[in-house]
């Protein structure tokens, strides 16, 4: 049985100049603690494919099943990472913010809190435990989100680019901390981005998506050994062969 | 003024801007209080001097304290005093309680904001001191009419607001919230209400201002036998200028009171803590 299955999913959509295709027909499955890239140019439909598997969007045919089962709206079997800095409710702490999802599921505070530092402990932020998420820096807020939608515990991790706005050097420590707390809680990660590099640095099967309509159109295993370097030939290979798939459209960001 | 030039001599003798001594912000905060009351006075006492106008209508600040301090042992002026913050605070608190709760209905449910939203938008404009000879017809003389006016007039702003408010939750906080498990309550408790207090203290405040407003002058109009408003007026007939200016006096520092001791503690607490408003 498949953590989580995406079958011949669609999404239709009317907007003044008629009806737009956002989804075409995807179909993937995947391992338990895989992590899978979803790769492609703005528009492609690959955050929309996202919210469906998340439940925020409900699509126009097709299935999502996680363990087996379909899914239907959001679930705590999910948890979703978005590219806003603004997803962290400011009214809470660091630590309440981590909490929020454990408090819903009606665990003690003295449990959920201890769940939550153990949480920010793993992305490095268990100083921060008592700020504000205004007093953090974006990069810090990610990290917060990251440890809120893994606090849970949800079969699935779902991630919306969510380093596409900090600034390069930040992005490389984040992609350095996210693979290696992917490494330490194995969960199965689907992972947006339309950053080349970054789907090569961190996935292990990236999925290609082209626009008009949006649908997969490749599927590449990436078997580079890790921790992976950024600046070796194969990884620089792998990078052209992707780019190669993506026909040229997607902007090829630096390593 | 000295105290002012004490807090510029310190901070420029080369104490760091950020480090500032708690004694220093306690003066800063003093000064900034009662500086328009200085100035006032001093426009006020300048104006009197000159003899602009008969010293009867326009008395001197020596003879405005007399008058307070007079009406103050006596008992009188705080008997005026407490009855129009009662009914301040129970018409403000019916204000704030139902402005609340429809401000919020109307945001979160397209039926309540369709039902709601045109009276409120026909309501609001209308000053609310237009309102009270209907509410005193209808209602009679006295308490029960001022404390209802104050707390329909009040309503207005604080409904606009919360409606607002929770409008301008932001999406994302919603959606982060579902995805975690929060079902329709929670979410309203623990997302709805704190994404739109921003806007719901705004609302207060300016409800408050409104009840004011209108608290005072229906004062004048309700026959009530105590409060400021009734105080100020009465006074009129005997040419009291010292007694209504005393009566002012009194609004102006229990209005900066509420502001001072109660909103900007609770912003301090709450929003700004949390960097959804700079203070």
């Amino acid at each position: 049985m498949l953590p989580i299955e995406v079958r011949d999913v669609s999404l239709e959509y009317d907007t003044p100049a008629g009806r737009v295709q956002g989804v075409k027909g995807a179909s993937f499955g995947m391992q338990a603690s895989e992590f899978l890239c979803i790769v492609g140019p703005s528009g492609c439909g690959k955050s929309t494919l996202l919210n469906i598997i998340a439940g925020f969007l409900t699509p126009t045919s097709g299935e999502i099943r996680i363990g087996g089962k379909a899914v239907n709206g959001h679930g705590m079997d999910r948890g979703v990472v978005f590219q806003d800095f603004a997803q962290l409710f400011p009214w809470r702490t660091a630590l309440g913010n981590v909490t929020f999802g454990l408090e819903m599921k009606g665990v003690p505070k003295a449990e959920r809190e201890e769940i939550a530092r153990k949480q920010l402990a793993l992305v490095k932020l268990e100083k921060f435990m008592d700020a504000y998420p205004h007093h953090l820096s974006g990069g810090m807020q990610q990290r917060v989100a990251i440890a809120r939608a893994l606090a849970y515990d949800p079969a699935v991790l779902l991630m919306d680019e969510p380093f596409a706005a900090l600034d390069a050097m930040t992005r490389d420590d984040m992609q350095r901390l996210l693979a290696d707390v992917w490494h330490k809680t194995r969960k199965t990660v689907i992972y947006v981005t339309h950053n080349v590099a970054e789907a090569v640095y961190l996935a292990d099967r990236v999925i290609v998506m082209t626009p008009h309509p949006g649908q997969v159109k490749a599927e590449i295993p990436i078997d580079l050994p890790r921790p992976r370097d950024p600046l070796s030939v194969e990884f620089l290979d792998t990078q052209k062969r992707l780019l190669s798939h993506l026909g040229g459209t997607a902007i090829p960001a630096a390593a | 003024m000295t105290t002012q030039d004490v807090v510029t001599s310190s901070s420029a003798a080369g104490l760091p801007a950020r480090h500032t001594p708690a004694g220093d912000v306690w003066w800063r905060a003093l000064t900034r209080n009662l500086y328009p009351f200085v100035v006032v006075a001093a426009l006020w006492e300048l104006v009197a001097r000159l003899g602009l106008f008969p010293a009867r209508l326009f008395p001197s600040l020596e003879v405005v304290f007399a008058a307070f301090w007079r009406l103050t042992v006596s008992g009188i002026l705080p008997h005026h005093a407490a009855e129009t913050v009662f009914r301040l605070l129970a018409g403000f608190g019916i204000a704030a309680v139902v402005g609340v709760l429809i401000g919020i209905a109307m945001g979160r449910s397209r039926r309540a904001e369709d039902i709601f939203l045109p009276l409120v938008s026909i309501g609001a404009p209308i000053p609310g001191l237009a309102y009270a000879p209907l509410f005193l017809l209808w209602f009679g003389l006295g308490n029960f009419s001022a404390i209802l006016l104050v707390g329909f007039v009040s309503a207005f702003p604080i409904i606009f607001n919360a409606w607002t408010g929770v409008k301008a939750v932001k999406e994302i906080w919603v959606r982060s919230a579902q995805a975690m498990g929060a079902d329709q309550r929670k979410l309203f408790r623990y997302v709805i209400l704190p994404g739109a207090l921003p806007y719901i203290l705004t609302g207060l405040r300016l409800g408050l201002a409104q009840a004011w407003r209108v608290l005072v002058a229906v004062e004048m109009l309700a026959a009530v036998p105590w409060g400021l408003g009734w105080m100020i007026f009465g006074a009129r007939e005997f040419l009291n200028t010292d007694v209504m200016l005393s009566g002012i006096a009194v609004i102006a520092v229990i209005g900066l009171a509420l502001e001072k001791l109660v909103f900007q503690r609770i912003e301090t607490y709450t929003v700004v803590r949390w960097g959804m408003v700079t203070a």
